[in-house]
C-alpha cells in the first residue's frame, strides 16, 4: 500500500462521518474569519465607538457593546484572529523540533536517544503552566512571548510519539528493503520512515490546538498575551467586573466563539485519528 | 525491584540538573538584569551595584547555575524579592490552604469520574452513553474562566450560597469558603476524566478473557467491577498519581478568583511582582513533586499488575 492511498482512504472515511465534516466546515470557518480579520477586511474598525457603552444585545450590535461603547462582535473576531494566530504559530514551532529530535531518537537509538529522552522527560517536569507564565514573564508581555512559550511547550508530547513510532518502524522490512538498494540514514529516515508515521503528526497537532487556544486565554487573562488588541482572555477580564453590573455579553461572546472552534476541534481530533489510525478503530 | 527504584531514583539526577538548567537559563540568562525593574526610575547606578551584590547576580554565570542546582536538592530558596520572607516558609504556609481546596476536591472528583465511567460503559452505546459522551465533550469546550466567573457570580453573588471570596483556616467556617471553588474544580475535571476512564474501560472489554468470563455466564456488573476494572487500573493509576503534584500546586485561578491564600494564588501574585525567586521556587518544587510522584505511578503498576516486572 503506498502513503497515498492511506490519505485517500482516510479522507474518504472522514467523509462519511457528518459530524467531522461539520466540524471541519467550523473549523476552516474560524481560519477563513482569522484570515479576513488579519488582512483588514472585517473587524478593522474594532477600537471605535459604534453606540453608548454597555448596550445589551440588539438587531444593531448582534452580541452588545463594551465599556468603551466598542462593538463586542468586532472584538470576539480580532480575538478569533488572536487564538487562531497562537495555534498556528505554536504548531509552527512544535512541529520541526518534536519531529526531527523525535525521528533522529527512535532511528539513531544510543547517545542520541539518550539525549533527547533526557531533554523531554526534563521539559515535562516542569508543569506546564509554570513553564508557560515563566517564559511569558521573562520575555516580555506580548503576543510573540505567548507563540514562544507554547511553541516550546507543546513539542514534548509530539516528540516522544514520534519517537515510539519511528523506534517500531525501524526494523520493519520496507526499511531494510531500502537500505539494500544502498538507501542511506537520511533517506530512510525522511524518505520511508517519516511518511509512514506522519499521520500522527495531524492528530496531535489537532489536539495541541485547542491546547494552545485554550492556554492563550489564561495568558491573555492574566495580561501576559497580546497587548492593545482584544482577545478572549482579555474580554472574559473585562467581563470579571462586569459581571455584576449586569453586563454579561462579552463573556458570552468570548465564550461562544471559544466553544464552538474548541468543540469542533475535539471532534475532529477523534475523527482524524479513528480515519488516519484504523488499528485504534472501534476502540 | 529495588535495583529499578534505585536507578530511577538515580536518573532524578540529571533530570533535576535539566529542570535547573531550563529556570536558570530563563531567569537568569535571557531575563536580563532584574534590579532596574525592582527599584524602579529613579535608581541610581550605586543602588543598582548593591542591590546586584546582594542578590548575588554579580557571581559568575556558572555559579549562578550552582545556587539554582543547590536550590532544587536542599529547598532553600532563600528569600522573596516581594515581600522580604523566607520562600521555603512562605510554601508551607500556603501549602496548607492549597490542599485543603484540592485534596476534597480531586478526591471526589476522581471517585465521581470513575463511578460515571463504569455506570456508562455498563449502558455502552446506549442512549445514556451518547449523552453523557456529548455532555463531556460539550463541557470541556468551555473555557475554565468561564465556569469560575459564571458560577462566582451566580451561586456566590446572585443566590448567596456560599461566600464570594475569602478563606478562614478553621473547621466549620472552611466550608463555606471552599465549597464553591470545590464544586467548580469537580465541574472542570469531570470532563477530561470520564472521557479518559471510559475509553481505558471500553479498551478492555472488548477483550478475549471478558468473552470467557462472560460465556462462564458471570453478570455484567461483576465482569466490570472484577476484571475489566482490574486491568484498566494500569492506565487509571497513572493518569490519577500524576495529577497529584499539581495539587500543591492548587489551582491557580481558583485561588485567584476566591482569594485563597494558597500556593497558587502565591504564584500569581510572585507573576504580578515579577518575583523571581518565588517563580523559581514553585517551578523546581512542582517539578520535584512531578518526577517523584512518576516514579510512585511506575511502582504502583507492580502492585496493580504483577506481571510487569520492572527492570
Amino acid at each position: 500500500m503506498n502513503t497515498n492511498s492511506l490519505w485517500k482512504d482516510a479522507f474518504f472515511r472522514l467523509t462519511k462521518d457528518k459530524l467531522a465534516v461539520a466540524s471541519l466546515v467550523i473549523v476552516l470557518a474560524y481560519f477563513i474569519i482569522a484570515i479576513l480579520s488579519s488582512l483588514g477586511l472585517i473587524a478593522s474598525g474594532w477600537s471605535q465607538e459604534v453606540g453608548a457603552s454597555n448596550l445589551a444585545p440588539s438587531i444593531d450590535h448582534f452580541f452588545g457593546t463594551d465599556i468603551f461603547g466598542r462593538s463586542v462582535i468586532m472584538k470576539v473576531i480580532r480575538g478569533t484572529q488572536v487564538a487562531m494566530s497562537v495555534g498556528v504559530a505554536a504548531s509552527l514551532i512544535a512541529i520541526p523540533i518534536g519531529v526531527t529530535l523525535g525521528a533522529l531518537a527512535g532511528y539513531f537509538g544510543g547517545w542520541v536517544d539518550d539525549f533527547v529522552t533526557w531533554l523531554y522527560t526534563t521539559f515535562s517536569s516542569v508543569p506546564n503552566i509554570m513553564l508557560l507564565i515563566s517564559i511569558t514573564l521573562i520575555l516580555g508581555k506580548g503576543i510573540f512571548s505567548v507563540y514562544v512559550a507554547l511553541g516550546l511547550t507543546s513539542w514534548v508530547h509530539l516528540c516522544r510519539l514520534i519517537r515510539g513510532e519511528v523506534l517500531k518502524h525501524r526494523e520493519r522490512e520496507y526499511v531494510q528493503a531500502a537500505a539494500a538498494i544502498g538507501g542511506g540514514h537520511l533517506r530512510k529516515l525522511f524518505r520511508h520512515i517519516l511518511p509512514n508515521v506522519s499521520h500522527i503528526i495531524i492528530i496531535n497537532t489537532s489536539m495541541q490546538f485547542q491546547v494552545a487556544i485554550k492556554s492563550e486565554v489564561i495568558l491573555s487573562y492574566l495580561g501576559l498575551g497580546v497587548q492593545g488588541e482584544p482577545s478572549w482572555g482579555t474580554m472574559i477580564d473585562d467581563a470579571k467586573l462586569e459581571l455584576v453590573r449586569g453586563v454579561w455579553w462579552q463573556l458570552a461572546g468570548a465564550t461562544l466563539a471559544m466553544f464552538f472552534i474548541l468543540l469542533a476541534l475535539n471532534i475532529l481530533g477523534d475523527a482524524l485519528r479513528d480515519a488516519l489510525d484504523p488499528k485504534l478503530k472501534g476502540k | 525491584m529495588i535495583k529499578y527504584i534505585i536507578r530511577r531514583l538515580l536518573y532524578m539526577i540529571p533530570v533535576l540538573l535539566g529542570v535547573s538548567l531550563i529556570i536558570f537559563v530563563l531567569f537568569n540568562v535571557v531575563s536580563g538584569d532584574p534590579t532596574a525593574v525592582l527599584l524602579g526610575k529613579n535608581a541610581t547606578a550605586k543602588q543598582m551595584i548593591d542591590l546586584r551584590e546582594q542578590l548575588g547576580l554579580n557571581k559568575s554565570l556558572f555559579a549562578q547555575y550552582l545556587d539554582v542546582v543547590k536550590s532544587a536538592f536542599t529547598f532553600d530558596f532563600g528569600y522573596s524579592w516581594a515581600t522580604k520572607q523566607e520562600i521555603s516558609k512562605m510554601i508551607l504556609q500556603g501549602a496548607l490552604p492549597s490542599l485543603c481546596l484540592s485534596a476534597p476536591a480531586f478526591i471526589i472528583s476522581t471517585i465521581l469520574s470513575l463511578l460515571i465511567s463504569i455506570f456508562v460503559a455498563y449502558y455502552r452505546g446506549k442512549g445514556i452513553d451518547l449523552f453523557v459522551r456529548v455532555f463531556c465533550i460539550a463541557g470541556m469546550s468551555i473555557s475554565a474562566l468561564a465556569y469560575i466567573l459564571f458560577f462566582q457570580w451566580f451561586f456566590a453573588y446572585k443566590l448567596g450560597w456560599f461566600e464570594i471570596s475569602g478563606f478562614e483556616a478553621s473547621f466549620p467556617e472552611l466550608i463555606s469558603y471552599i465549597a464553591l471553588p470545590a464544586i467548580i474544580w469537580i465541574v472542570l475535571s469531570i470532563g477530561p476524566d470520564v472521557r479518559f476512564f471510559r475509553t481505558v474501560i471500553l479498551d478492555e472489554i472488548y477483550q478475549d478473557y471478558v468473552r470467557t468470563a462472560r460465556s462462564k455466564g458471570l453478570s455484567e456488573i461483576k465482569i466490570l467491577l472484577q476484571h475489566v476494572l482490574r486491568n484498566a487500573l494500569i492506565p487509571i493509576i497513572t493518569y490519577v498519581v500524576i495529577q497529584i503534584p499539581s495539587l500543591i500546586l492548587g489551582a491557580l485561578l481558583l485561588e485567584n478568583f476566591f482569594s485563597i491564600p494558597g500556593l497558587g494564588g502565591m504564584t500569581l501574585n510572585a507573576l504580578n511582582a515579577s518575583d523571581f525567586p518565588v517563580m523559581k521556587a514553585m517551578a523546581i518544587l512542582s517539578s520535584v513533586g512531578y518526577i517523584i510522584f512518576g516514579l510512585i505511578s511506575d511502582i504502583l503498576y507492580t502492585v496493580a499488575d504483577p506481571r510487569i516486572k520492572l527492570k
